[in-house]
């Protein structure tokens, strides 16, 4: 088995914007004083005229966000998640969301694996805040081959996007022939006895899953779903379908994000058992990312475990 | 000013009223005392001031403007009608179901409007935003936002100041309408700003204090905006709020309803007088 490269989806999204630069000259970068965080900082380097920071005011950033792209401009403002999509929530609604401004909110920091700074900055809410959203699109690439192809198609996206990245260096699993689109899932592994349906840094613990689930022989379909709105509702239904069996894996809330998606769809299409892995009604804590990962359960042994709930629940039915 | 510029103006400050009063009373709702506080300065700024076209709204080119009071629309949509971006007889839809006029203003309904706004604070942000824009695009376009004295209580807008004034964008003017009156009572009474000149002096910004219904005083703010450079500038224009209909002067119950058919007509009848007499005159 080849080494195993990591590198955080943050890094993914700054060094794609860079790559997009010079193809976009309409293309303009806000940040709020977190640029070498946010990893903007290598854009505000190669094109010091195309980048603004705002300091310290996220509201105020989306507002000129707004302002800039009513001109024309395709802008990304970031910040980490919890300013974002938090902090800034009823400026992205009303000054981005309703007039459908062309912004791109380059989310960093997103989930627990923030680490040692803490609950404060832990933001598991993000993709229930902006999936209330009339409009908005919300991509949350698995590792930073995605994040690249997650920043090219926001941009090429007209209208708003809100993209989440991580801070924590994570397995690349995608390689150069990986092809991304917005609203479509894509299916890792095969199999008809649950269907593991994962998204962020998730993916990679649900593709151990399914490895470990195999010697048990049974056999899991895993889907990245990097899209969590418009979410692939077809994959949803043909996997509650052909396999009766359904977690879903995030690295946020378990209400409001992904599982709920999943499980609205669910419902509504054909009801099977739904189980959700994600962070429970709790705050996190500070700690090392890895550690908080597995004290969150935001791990491959949960997946495991909650996949068989699922088949169990499925078989009882 | 001469005087024929200045009775034109007067008489379209009278028409941007009327529209208030026709717009709200027909909406059953709405915010009138606002909106008549500002139809001097909307007047002026559609009519004299600002490069805009209803026959290409979307002109690259053209200078944008952003009503941050967004709840003053009534008024907005007057001087919009007025100046052909649609037909005045919208003005009586406003607020219905299916209608081009929100409640608030909407870009992506209303021809003319720059920006939608409502949420009080985050307009001015926006305004920032095309400003910067105009300076990244090396375009000569300017830039106009009307702010309540009651919104500068939220703090985006002193945000928003702060990195106006860091870009030195002085191709944009914005408007602090300082009728003195928010929906809990007197500025004072509720959450003080004041002194307002002081506050954006001090976040470096060029500022102005005029008379809000004197179209003499309002011409000379703007036109020594345009005069300063390095600086964006802020005229704070002193208002009656519901000027123009006696009953609704300085009453800040008039902050957010609509008149009955009594005072509608009364409030018509007013505004009518006052430009038949200036007709005659």
């Amino acid at each position: 088995m080849s080494e195993i490269i990591k590198k955080a989806t943050r890094d993914g999204y700054g060094a794609a914007l860079v790559e997009l630069a010079e193809s976009k000259p309409n293309l303009v970068v806000l940040d709020a004083d977190l640029a070498a965080a946010t990893k903007t900082g290598a854009f505000k380097k190669a094109y010091p005229d195309r980048f603004f920071d705002c300091g310290i005011a996220e509201g105020n950033m989306m507002g000129i966000a707004a302002g800039l792209a009513s001109t024309g401009k395709i802008v990304f403002a970031s910040s980490f998640a919890m300013f974002a999509a938090g902090r800034a929530f009823e400026q992205v609604r009303n000054s981005i969301g309703y007039p459908h401004l062309n912004v791109k909110i380059g989310a960093t920091h997103g989930g627990i694996s923030v680490g040692e700074d803490g609950a404060t900055h832990q933001c598991c809410e993000d993709f229930a805040l902006m999936r209330s959203i009339p409009g908005m699109v919300i991509l949350n690439p698995a590792d930073a081959v995605e994040a690249r192809h997650a920043v090219f198609a926001a941009a090429a996206w007209d209208g708003p996007v809100y993209l989440r990245f991580g801070r924590l260096a994570v397995p690349v699993i995608f390689d150069d022939s990986y092809h991304f689109e917005i609203g479509k899932s894509v299916r890792l592994t095969e199999g008809n006895d649950v269907t593991i349906i994962a998204t962020g840094l998730m993916v990679n613990e649900a593709l151990i899953a399914a490895e470990a689930l195999k010697s048990e022989n049974i056999f899991a379909r895993v889907i990245n779903m990097a899209t969590i709105k418009p979410l692939d509702k077809q994959a949803v239904i043909d996997a509650a379908v052909e396999t009766g069996a359904i977690v879903t894996a995030e690295e946020h809330s378990i209400f409001g994000g992904l599982g709920s998606a999943v499980a609205e769809v669910v419902c509504e299409e054909k009801p099977v058992p739904v189980v959700r892995v994600g962070v429970e009604d709790t705050f996190g804590k500070s700690g090392p990312a890895a550690e908080l990962l597995k004290l969150y359960g935001l791990s491959s042994e949960n997946i495991i475990k909650k996949a068989k709930e699922a088949i169990f629940k499925k078989e009882s039915m | 000013m001469d005087v024929s510029k200045k009775k034109v103006l007067e008489q379209t400050a009278l028409r941007i009223r009327k529209a208030v009063i026709e717009g709200t009373y027909h909406a059953k709702s709405g915010h009138p005392g606002g909106s008549l506080s500002i139809a001097d300065v909307l007047a002026y700024l559609y009519f004299c001031e600002m490069n805009v076209d209803a026959a290409h709204p979307d002109n690259p080119n053209r200078d944008r403007f952003v009503l941050s009071k967004g709840h003053c629309a009534p008024a907005l949509y007057g001087a919009l009608a007025l100046k052909g971006f649609f037909d005045e007889s919208e003005i009586q839809s406003l607020r219905h179901i299916g209608a081009m006029l929100q409640g608030h203003p909407c870009m992506t309904s209303t021809p003319g409007v720059d920006m939608s706004t409502g949420s009080l604070g985050q307009g001015v942000s926006a305004a920032v935003g095309m400003a910067l824009a105009a300076k990244f695009d090396g375009k000569d376009y300017r830039t106009y936002a009307i702010l309540g004295d009651g919104e500068i209580e939220e703090g985006q807008v002193w945000e928003a100041a702060m990195f106006a004034a860091h870009k030195k964008l002085d191709n944009l003017c914005i408007v602090v309408d300082n009728n003195n009156l928010q929906i809990d009572g007197s500025l004072e009474e509720v959450n003080s700003p004041y002194p307002i000149p002081e506050k954006f002096e001090a976040f470096g910004w060029n500022v102005i204090v005029i008379d809000a219904h004197d179209f003499d005083q309002i011409e000379e703010a703007f036109t020594a905006a345009r005069a300063c450079t390095g600086k964006p500038t802020a005229i704070i224009q002193k208002s009656v709020k519901g000027k123009g209909v006696s009953f609704m002067e300085n009453q800040a119950n008039w902050h957010g309803s609509a008149p009955n058919a009594e005072q509608y007509e009364q409030a018509m009848n007013e505004l009518n007088s006052a430009l038949s007499a200036m007709k005659e005159g």
